[in-house]
């Protein structure tokens, strides 16, 4: 037997290891099989509901939340990001806002939101944008900022104007930065909009699913929900890094 | 006197003061950095076409001098004149120490030796074939469509000196362009930075910190005191080229590095 081959398995040993536990847990009803329900249940509810049930409708509506609010972020941070960054004084001029409201939970923002733009989806996707939006600013800027000084001066040497330096070498320069900022900012997005949605009035979405479930007591339609938000976080996380290895494929070399 | 062979004559001894005079002029070349003056109403001239190194004791100023010689910061006072222009007005090629920092990543090797065309306006097809031109004249054996970050660094250093070549530039500087090569590589890279000389004559500022590394290049070497400097002697070393290991064993080669050290230990020790 070929052990190296064997070694690409490896990430798997951990998820078979929690679904043996869970299933000895619950076989052995060591937990209250209404608070814990099986993995084949609980895998039943995520299929049915998914591809049969309401689940499916709510995973897509809170994917196109957190799509909305990361896009609205990024054209309103990446911009606004480079031109702070560009100029050192003058982010340090505003470094202490964006500081200050990058440290605010965001969640706290809700009842400003909801004043402002109501109950709707809107006060949701601003909410959650609100939040990714700082983030990238704080990682585009600094990225700007940290560009390397010998490049931008290669550069000038080369004749190149400030424009020319500002979006041939500043900008490339920021974007490793930029998409440590995106991949953070929709990771963040995701807990706001499913936030949002558990508590801000919500008809769908996987906060609500998630919440009605456990109101309602259906205990695999809650797990099902909750790991549907599992594999959403993952796989937007997942699709930034691989967008990023595709086009920033010098970061980090 | 006929007034057509007189005219002919003055325009044979424009062409030959040309030829000779010198190609940059520095004048009165003031600096000052917080706590020392680097330099003090500095003058000299660049000779034309030839390879000149600048020495001397750490920190007296060698990088600074083609700096601002350069125009990547100001200098404080002074003048500097290319045959009589300013900077912005002539073509040159700037190598840098630290290639990892001075080549650009997103670009391929292609294309960071093609940027300075683009950024001059020169149309693509003009712009493949220049740094087609400039490959072959070198006989690099690089791919050129890898990352620089896929290169090893003399092959990145390699991409910059080609990017500062590919303008035609009437003037080149390096700064300790070698100095953070392997000793392997760094003597396969002066080689090519002979090649480069010997094929193009371009006037040539090294800075250098190895002094056998400035004569074994050099026509000139120009050899600084401390701060402020100031030229203590132009050494003149007009070995045959191409030079090969064996120069550096001839007499002619060892009394001139020795005539430098000895210039050299005495500027040291004078701080």
């Amino acid at each position: 037997m070929n052990w190296k081959r064997l070694e690409v398995l490896l990430p798997l040993v951990g998820v078979v290891v929690l679904l043996a536990v869970w299933s000895v847990v619950t076989w052995l009803r060591i937990v209250d099989p209404v608070l814990l329900p099986s993995p084949a249940a609980t895998f039943k509810a995520l299929w049915t509901g998914m591809f049969h049930g309401k689940l499916g409708v709510d995973f897509v509506k809170t994917v196109e939340r957190t799509i909305y609010s990361t896009i609205i972020a990024a054209i309103v941070a990446i911009p606004l990001g480079i031109l702070l960054g560009s100029s050192e004084r003058l982010y340090r001029s505003v470094e202490f806002l964006i500081d200050f409201f990058r440290s605010t939970p965001a969640s706290a923002m809700f009842p400003l939101f909801l004043v402002l733009f109501g109950v709707g989806d809107r006060t949701k996707i601003f909410v959650a944008a609100f939040g990714a939006a700082l983030v990238i600013l704080f990682n585009v800027a600094y990225g700007v900022m940290n560009a390397r000084k010998t490049r931008i001066l290669a550069a000038k040497v080369m004749g190149a104007s400030r424009l020319r330096v500002l979006w041939d070498v500043m900008l490339l320069e920021s974007m490793p930065a930029t998409f440590v900022g995106l991949r953070n900012g929709v990771s963040l997005a995701l807990v706001i909009v499913v936030v949002a949605e558990m508590f801000i009035g919500s008809v769908d979405g996987l906060g609500q699913r998630v919440f009605e479930a456990q109101q309602m007591f259906e205990m695999p339609d809650m797990y099902a929900a909750i790991f549907a938000a599992g594999a959403l976080g993952y796989g937007l996380n997942l699709l930034f890094l691989t967008i990023e290895r595709r086009f920033v494929h010098w970061s980090g070399k | 006197m006929h007034p057509a062979a007189s005219m002919e004559l003055s325009a044979n001894a424009r062409a030959a003061a040309t030829r000779t005079a010198p190609h940059v002029t520095i004048r009165g070349l003031s600096k000052r950095f917080a706590d020392a003056t680097i330099y003090d109403n500095f003058d000299f001239d660049i000779p034309r076409g030839k390879l000149m190194s600048v020495f001397g004791p750490n920190g007296c100023g060698k990088s600074t001098l083609i700096n601002m010689i350069a125009g990547l910061f100001p200098a404080d006072k002074g003048e500097i004149l290319f045959d009589g222009q300013p900077l912005n007005k002539i073509k040159f090629g700037y190598v840098f120490q630290n290639y990892r920092e001075a080549v650009f990543p997103w670009l391929s090797a292609f294309d960071n030796i093609a940027y300075p065309l683009k950024v001059m306006g020169v149309p693509k097809k003009e712009r493949n074939l220049k740094v087609e031109k400039i490959v072959a004249s070198l006989n690099v054996k690089i791919d050129l469509n890898l990352y620089p970050y896929q290169m090893s660094g003399g092959q990145q250093q390699m991409v910059s000196i080609m990017r500062a070549l590919v303008v035609d530039p009437e003037i080149l500087f390096l700064d300790e362009p070698f100095s953070a090569l392997d000793y392997e590589m760094t003597l396969f890279m002066r080689e090519q930075l002979q090649r480069v000389f010997v094929e193009t004559h371009t006037t040539t500022v090294l800075v250098s910190h190895d002094l056998e590394e400035a004569v074994y290049l050099s026509d000139r070497i120009l050899l600084l005191s401390r701060h402020p400097a100031r030229p203590v002697e132009f050494v003149h070393y007009d070995a045959p080229r191409p030079r090969t290991d064996k120069t550096m064993t001839e007499g002619d080669f060892i009394s001139t590095k020795a005539h430098c050290l000895e210039i050299f230990q005495r500027e040291v020790r004078k701080g």
